[in-house]
């Protein structure tokens, strides 16, 4: 395991709750810089409600409490007085279904620079083209920049919505799904792109595909009914993992 | 038995379909029909543009100029109020309102949108009326002003409601993408929301300004019915509508004047003609831009 200062976020005791409902038990979890972490479990484990947590998307969801502390760069996220915009803007998030706005793909990604205040058309273009090239879809749409995003294919309106999310700049990127729509072809290069990212960022990514899981990421984290049952990194968790739950998971008997 | 059962009734429903049919181009003969001896009789143009309205005068004159020029301004002054307000209340339901006031403002508004124009007119003729007399200290209330108004309030409901139906299908997935880029709540809603449900809102617009154009009863009650091109917002006028129900009863069958009225009907159905295809077009375009009915 790598030392404690290369930790970016670090989850304590964190509980959630959809009304009555416990959605998320007792966890604890450490997320580790420039790293890829995946959660995996079957559907309605809680996995997807855990990762909106780091960045508050869930406040949107009404009739919803967390309990605990999760730690951003020391700074706890959940406490009452933090902006939620600051950390949205540090921790950004790529979605199951691809979602760009009804907007030309250019607009797409000058959106988000607009809102944090850019007002410098220059600089704009400049870093529309940066984010399109991280994103590895430069070559694609270089020529109709100002096409209707919805034009585009399943695969590329994903790398379009990473590559809006890269723009503003985030340290951490969360990714809900991101493959749950798309052929293997696409899934592919998501998953190259998550690879050649983790240099500079942290990754976050939730995944029903083990394979994937077991591609992309470095540490694994395996959830059952709203508790980590275990998390250990991806090579001995696969291999050798100590719980029952995560082998008979892993194997196939359930999920 | 069974397959002569299945006839029948695919039969009744086909005639039943085609009934409605009959009737819309039923009317549209009889408004043909009945305006053509205009064009022969008085000429297109000395129809449309002259400027004075004596229908019984001798002898008498038939320019529509003065009722064309009250619709409009009526139905301009009632978008002025509409518009705005029934998008803001739009607005507040669908973004601010918490889920309690939703269920109760949304089905008020409804309500509101059902309530007979008569009722609006009296509403118009004893407290705006007045109102806009001794506020503006003019000669009567009953004014393109208060038509206005009266017509505007009317209208609202209709475009509030269209309004926040075209806001409710913009998907939740664009606010959430805006949100997860650290936009608030404020920039979400103007740069994403309203752009995505821009057409829809349009849509509710032209339709309550489709509304407005043909309502008759209200504007026969509070717009003062004089037949001159009116001056300013205070002066009284008569839009077409109101021409129609005041004149109808009392035109002789056959003569000028009772097809002048069918004419001025023409005209109406044309114009309300046009803002629902527009209205039609606009919807359609905007569900293919949100990725729906593809």
């Amino acid at each position: 395991m790598p030392i404690e200062n290369d930790i970016r976020i670090k989850a304590e005791d964190v509980n959630f709750y959809y009304g009555n409902t416990r959605a998320i038990k007792n966890l604890n979890i450490d997320f580790y810089t420039n790293k890829v972490t995946s959660f995996i479990g079957p559907s309605g484990c809680g996995k997807s409600t855990f990762i909106r947590l780091l960045n508050k998307m869930n406040e949107l969801v009404p009739n919803t409490r967390v309990e605990g502390s999760i730690y951003l760069d020391g700074k706890d996220i959940l406490a009452k007085k933090v902006d939620v915009v600051k950390i949205r803007r540090k921790v950004g998030m790529v979605f199951q279904k691809p979602n760009p706005f009804p907007k030309t793909i250019y607009q797409n990604i000058a959106y988000g620079l607009e809102i944090n205040g850019e007002r410098n058309k220059k600089k704009i273009s400049e870093d529309v083209e940066q984010a399109l090239i991280k994103a590895a879809l430069w070559h694609e749409v270089k020529d109709r920049l100002h096409d209707n995003a919805l034009r585009l294919s399943g695969g590329q309106q994903q790398r379009l919505c990473i590559a809006r999310c890269l723009a503003v700049n985030p340290e951490v990127i969360l990714f809900d799904e991101p493959c749950a729509s798309l052929d293997p072809i696409s899934t592919n290069k998501i998953e190259e792109l998550i690879l050649d990212l983790k240099k500079q960022y942290t990754i976050v990514i939730v995944t029903h595909n083990m394979q994937q899981a077991a591609r992309v990421s470095d540490f694994t984290a395996f959830m059952y009914l709203g508790e980590l049952i275990e998390f250990a990194q991806t090579s001995k968790i696969f291999t050798v993992p100590k719980e029952k739950q995560t082998e008979s998971y892993l194997s196939g008997k359930f999920g | 038995m069974y397959s002569f059962k299945e006839k029948s009734i695919k039969i009744i429903f086909t005639i039943l379909a085609f009934v409605s049919l009959f009737f819309l181009l039923g009317i549209i003969f009889v408004l043909f029909k009945e305006s053509v001896p205009v064009i022969s009789e008085i000429n297109l143009i000395k129809f449309l543009f002259g400027k004075y309205w004596y229908p019984t005068h001798e002898p008498a004159e038939f320019g529509i100029l003065p009722l064309i020029l009250a619709s409009f301004w009526v139905t301009l002054g009632a978008l002025i109020v509409c518009a705005p307000l029934g998008i803001s209340v739009a607005l507040y339901i669908n973004e601010i309102a918490s889920p309690k006031q939703k269920q109760i403002l949304k089905p008020l508004i409804e309500i509101l949108a059902g309530i007979p124009s008569i009722i609006f007119g009296f509403f118009g003729m004893l407290v705006i009326a007045p109102l806009i007399q001794k506020t503006f200290n003019i000669s009567t209330g009953l004014c393109t002003l208060t038509a206005s108004l009266v017509l505007g309030i009317m209208a609202t409901p209709t475009v509030a409601s269209l309004s926040e139906d075209a806001l409710s299908f913009v998907p939740k997935s664009f606010k959430e993408a805006s949100y997860a880029l650290g936009a608030n709540r404020w920039q979400t809603l103007l740069k994403v929301v309203i752009p995505a449900a821009g057409s829809g809102i349009s849509t509710s617009v032209i339709l309550g300004m489709s509304r407005i154009v043909g309502e008759t009863m209200t504007v026969l009650m509070v717009s003062g019915g004089a037949a001159v091109i009116p001056k300013s917002f205070f002066d009284p006028v008569r839009p077409m509508t109101s021409t129609i129900a005041a004149e109808m009863g009392e035109s002789a069958v056959g003569s000028i004047h009772y097809h002048s009225l069918f004419a001025i009907g023409l005209i109406l159905f044309l114009t309300t003609l046009i803002f629902n295809a527009a209205a039609e077009i606009i919807s359609k375009k905007h569900r293919l831009k949100l990725g729906i009915d593809r």
